[in-house]
């Protein structure tokens, strides 16, 4: 599961974690339930159908499969595949049940979202292994995670005996398994990691498994030290028109003022690094692609991920 | 009508990819021709009744929010803000402590031109308790209340947030106690369930499932006629099925509900669409709220195309976080040709084909990790592992050593950047060099970000060159008092330079 507050670039940090692990002969599945196409963006292709289909091939030579999962199909395959349901299926879908059971409902949404991907783990193929080596959710975000994970406890309560009831318990087995571990993205700012060390805390309380903290978009330091932004401009000034800058009287008031910007850039990450030290999990950098993440840009992340041996 | 799925879900696949839409950064002219958003003249028209503030997560929409607030307060006007989940120290700065779910005034807000500011944090659950004690009578509302289905939906799934939102927002319009209400929106999937809320209601009360839901608690009344059109197999079916799908338990217990709710429904979609039409009403100012990156302007440029589509009244984009120099007139080449003048073996990574480290893979120029103040030191074990293909960074400089030349990629740097000794003045002249060298470089990692964001911006602006746009400067960190709002609403009121 890789969660996290929005704009942390989870989905790309989901779809990454899925190319690094699709190791040699290995396959991963990249499950998608927000419904925004934003892997089949990642990954330049049409967007994704309710359907799983390999998307790419991993820097590790194995396959990774995509589903963007829609709550209403999930639904009906549900229906059909417990209760061979056939036409009422399409019986339910005209009165609204299903919009329904999809939009008002709570939580049965989240309940068919995290159900289809449990099932997908728990799928074997026909040689009796498991149909995917490794199931990553693009989930959604850190205030919303435990919530969302939880609901098939939730649902279990509800319903409290009947399929439903086996169903939510079995799939709230799987999410609180030792297989099962929730990543959190995050930035080097202060809402996001504060937000992190929240859902942390949630997570926790729920007794769902925390995997590690990935600090997502780290820009690279410019330089070995940080100016001192101290400096006399003056000084500076002759300096600049030593390296042949014209106007150089002009810039060095500017040029102080980028690097007391820059210095306290510095400073605030340094907290939030120490900030998110004393979560007690690992920590994982990824640098910000400056251009924005293209497919060759993906590729980088996850043989960034695969060399931190996440 | 607005091009959304069955599912009310947005599909921002189908809209113009503006990250498509190649070269148009080209056309630089292009952003000239950008009429700017008059924030101050929207603010102090009383003409202004609400603003909604909606975009993408994590681009500052709740601060762009709350500063919008201030400043129409303490330009004269009553506001009350309308937020759902806002950064906890940004909530305390604004005294919204506790969760009471009514309009709190926010202490500290300048009183001198007459106005007022309120602020309130959405509580879903609250909310939807008041709709049900207000509109059942007593024993009815119990019913409701005590229905562990409801207390399940009320507690704030998925697509409940945004109903409350409305209905919040409808409720503080109805009040009449404020002469502007600003709405920052729920940070839901879409970020346009929002606007999808009403209508999703509206079929649903539309549909007949509410109706056969309620039948068999109304034990073959009215409405149990009414979905006969189903035949009476299909009744017996569908309910049957239901009743192994739910368990007959909480079959009985979702039909105890909506018959408990069914007289509420009625005023739930009339007040769903009022505010519907509120918010197309000319009194209501929609801010597109963005950062200059790609994915938040193509959600931006979605969300503006939304907006038009169901005919919400667009103000303009607000671009948050975007960078400037006041030094735009040294290139970044320039600079970095400079800075290796007076300082050749300096961080090679900063060189032109670097692009900042970032496209290149490695988290920066290697040696980083000796950046010392404040503890950048204590990375992660990852972070060793990332750069274990490069040559170990020279040991730790002294803390308060000066930004001597070091040489990171010694392997690789053919160079001897060894000095020998100098006098005292050659030390001081190459110290300053060495100063002038970092910040050449720190220079002209600013104009490569000013550069790619203009980039971003051009892109957006070449779809929508109509809508009205303001930028608003990057603070160094968080906002989390007034004078930090107060900032980013004169920000917002000037724009970036």
């Amino acid at each position: 599961m890789v969660s996290g507050k929005g704009g942390t670039g989870k989905t790309t940090v989901a779809a990454a974690l899925a190319l690094a692990l699709a190791e040699e002969g290995r396959r991963t599945l990249l499950v998608e339930v927000e419904g925004r196409q934003g892997i089949a963006q990642l990954f330049e292709t049409e967007p994704l159908p309710y359907e799983e289909r390999r998307i790419a091939i991993g820097p590790g030579g194995g396959e990774v499969f995509a589903l963007a999962i829609d709550a209403e199909r999930a639904l009906l395959d549900y229906l059909q595949m417990f209760y061979k349901l056939g036409g009422a299926g399409r019986a339910l879908r005209r009165i609204g049940a299903i919009d329904f059971a999809t939009t008002i409902a709570p939580g049965l949404r989240d309940v068919l979202l995290t159900g289809k991907a449990c099932e997908a783990v728990r799928r074997r193929g026909q040689d009796g292994r498991w149909a995917y080596d490794a199931v990553i959710m693009d989930a959604p975000p850190t205030g919303r995670i435990a919530r969302f994970l939880g609901v098939h406890h939730e649902v279990a309560g509800l319903a409290r005996v009947g399929p439903v009831h086996h169903q939510a318990q079995a799939v709230m087995r799987v999410l609180k398994s030792a297989e099962t571990a929730v990543h959190l993205v995050t930035l080097l700012e202060e809402m996001p990691v504060q937000e992190t060390a929240d859902g942390i805390a949630e997570l926790r309380a729920a007794g769902l498994p925390v995997g590690v903290v990935a600090v997502n978009m780290v820009r690279p330091p410019v330089l070995a030290a940080p100016p001192r932004p101290e400096g006399d401009p003056a000084a500076l000034a002759e300096a600049l028109a030593r390296a042949g800058l014209g106007g150089a009287a002009g810039l060095a008031g500017p040029l102080l003022a980028e690097g007391r910007e820059y210095a306290a850039r510095l400073a605030l990450e340094a907290a939030q690094r120490a900030e998110l030290a004393g979560l007690g999990l690992p920590v994982h950098e990824l640098p910000l692609l400056a251009e924005g993440v293209d497919l060759a840009g993906l590729y980088r992340l996850a043989r960034l991920l695969r060399e931190q041996r996440w | 009508m607005s091009p959304t799925s069955p599912t009310g879900q947005a599909s921002p696949a189908n809209t113009t990819d503006i990250a498509d839409i190649a070269d148009i950064a080209d056309i630089t002219d292009i952003t000239d021709e950008v009429p700017r958003l008059p924030v101050d003249p929207l603010l102090d028209d009383p003409g202004t009744r609400i603003v909604v503030c909606c975009g993408a997560g994590g681009v500052g929409k709740t601060t762009t929010a709350a500063a919008l607030g201030l400043r129409a307060a303490e330009r004269g006007r009553r506001v009350v803000v309308l937020t759902i989940d806002p950064a906890r120290r940004l909530a305390q700065s604004m005294g919204l402590g506790e969760l009471d779910n009514v309009p709190r005034p926010v202490p500290g807000t300048d009183p001198a031109a007459g106005g007022e500011l309120f602020a309130m944090m959405l509580d879903m659950k609250r909310t939807f308790d008041e709709i049900v004690e207000a509109h059942a009578d007593p024993a009815r509302a119990r019913a409701i209340l005590d229905n562990p289905f409801y207390q399940s939906l009320s507690a704030g799934f998925a697509g409940t947030q945004e109903y409350m939102a409305m209905e919040k927002l409808g409720q503080l319009a109805a009040r009449g106690e404020w002469d502007l209400i600003v709405v920052d929106t729920p940070p839901s999937r879409s970020a346009l369930d929002f606007l999808d809320a009403p209508q999703r209601l509206g079929s649903f009360l539309d549909g007949r499932f509410i109706r056969v839901l309620t039948a068999p608690a109304k034990a073959g009344g009215r409405a149990g006629r009414k979905v006969m059109s189903l035949g009476m197999a299909g009744l017996q079916l569908f309910t049957g099925t239901l009743g192994k799908v739910l368990g007959t338990a909480l079959l009985r217990d979702v039909q105890t509900f909506v018959a408990a709710m069914d007289t509420m429904f009625g005023g739930f979609r009339t007040r769903a669409d009022a505010t519907y039409r509120l918010l197309q009403a000319p009194g209501t100012a929609f801010l597109v709220v963005a950062a200059p990156e790609r994915d938040a302007l193509r959600e931006a440029a979605y969300f503006v195309e939304r907006l038009a589509a169901d005919r919400m009244p667009l103000a303009g984009l607000v671009l948050n976080r975007v960078h400037a120099s006041a030094a735009a007139r040294l290139s970044a080449e320039r600079a970095l040709a400079a800075a290796e003048i007076l300082d050749p073996a300096g961080p090679a990574a900063a060189g032109p084909a670097g692009d900042a480290g970032g496209a290149g893979g490695a988290p920066g120029a290697p040696g980083a990790k000796n950046l010392a103040p404040g503890g950048i030191v204590d990375h992660s074990r990852g972070q060793d592992r990332l750069r274990s293909a490069r040559p170990s960074p020279e040991p730790h400089p002294p803390a308060d050593a000066p930004p001597t030349p070091r040489t990171p990629q010694t392997a690789e740097t053919t160079e001897d950047p060894r000095r020998p000794a100098q006098p005292e003045e050659a030390a001081d002249r190459q110290d300053t060099d060495g100063l002038a060298a970092g910040l050449l470089r720190v220079h002209a990692e600013r104009m490569r970000q000013v550069a790619r964001e203009s980039r971003m911006r051009a892109r957006f602006t070449a779809v929508h060159p109509r809508v009205p746009m303001v930028e608003v400067a990057a603070l160094p960190g968080d906002v989390h008092d007034l004078a930090g709002l107060r900032a980013i609403g004169e920000r917002l009121a000037s724009g970036a330079d």
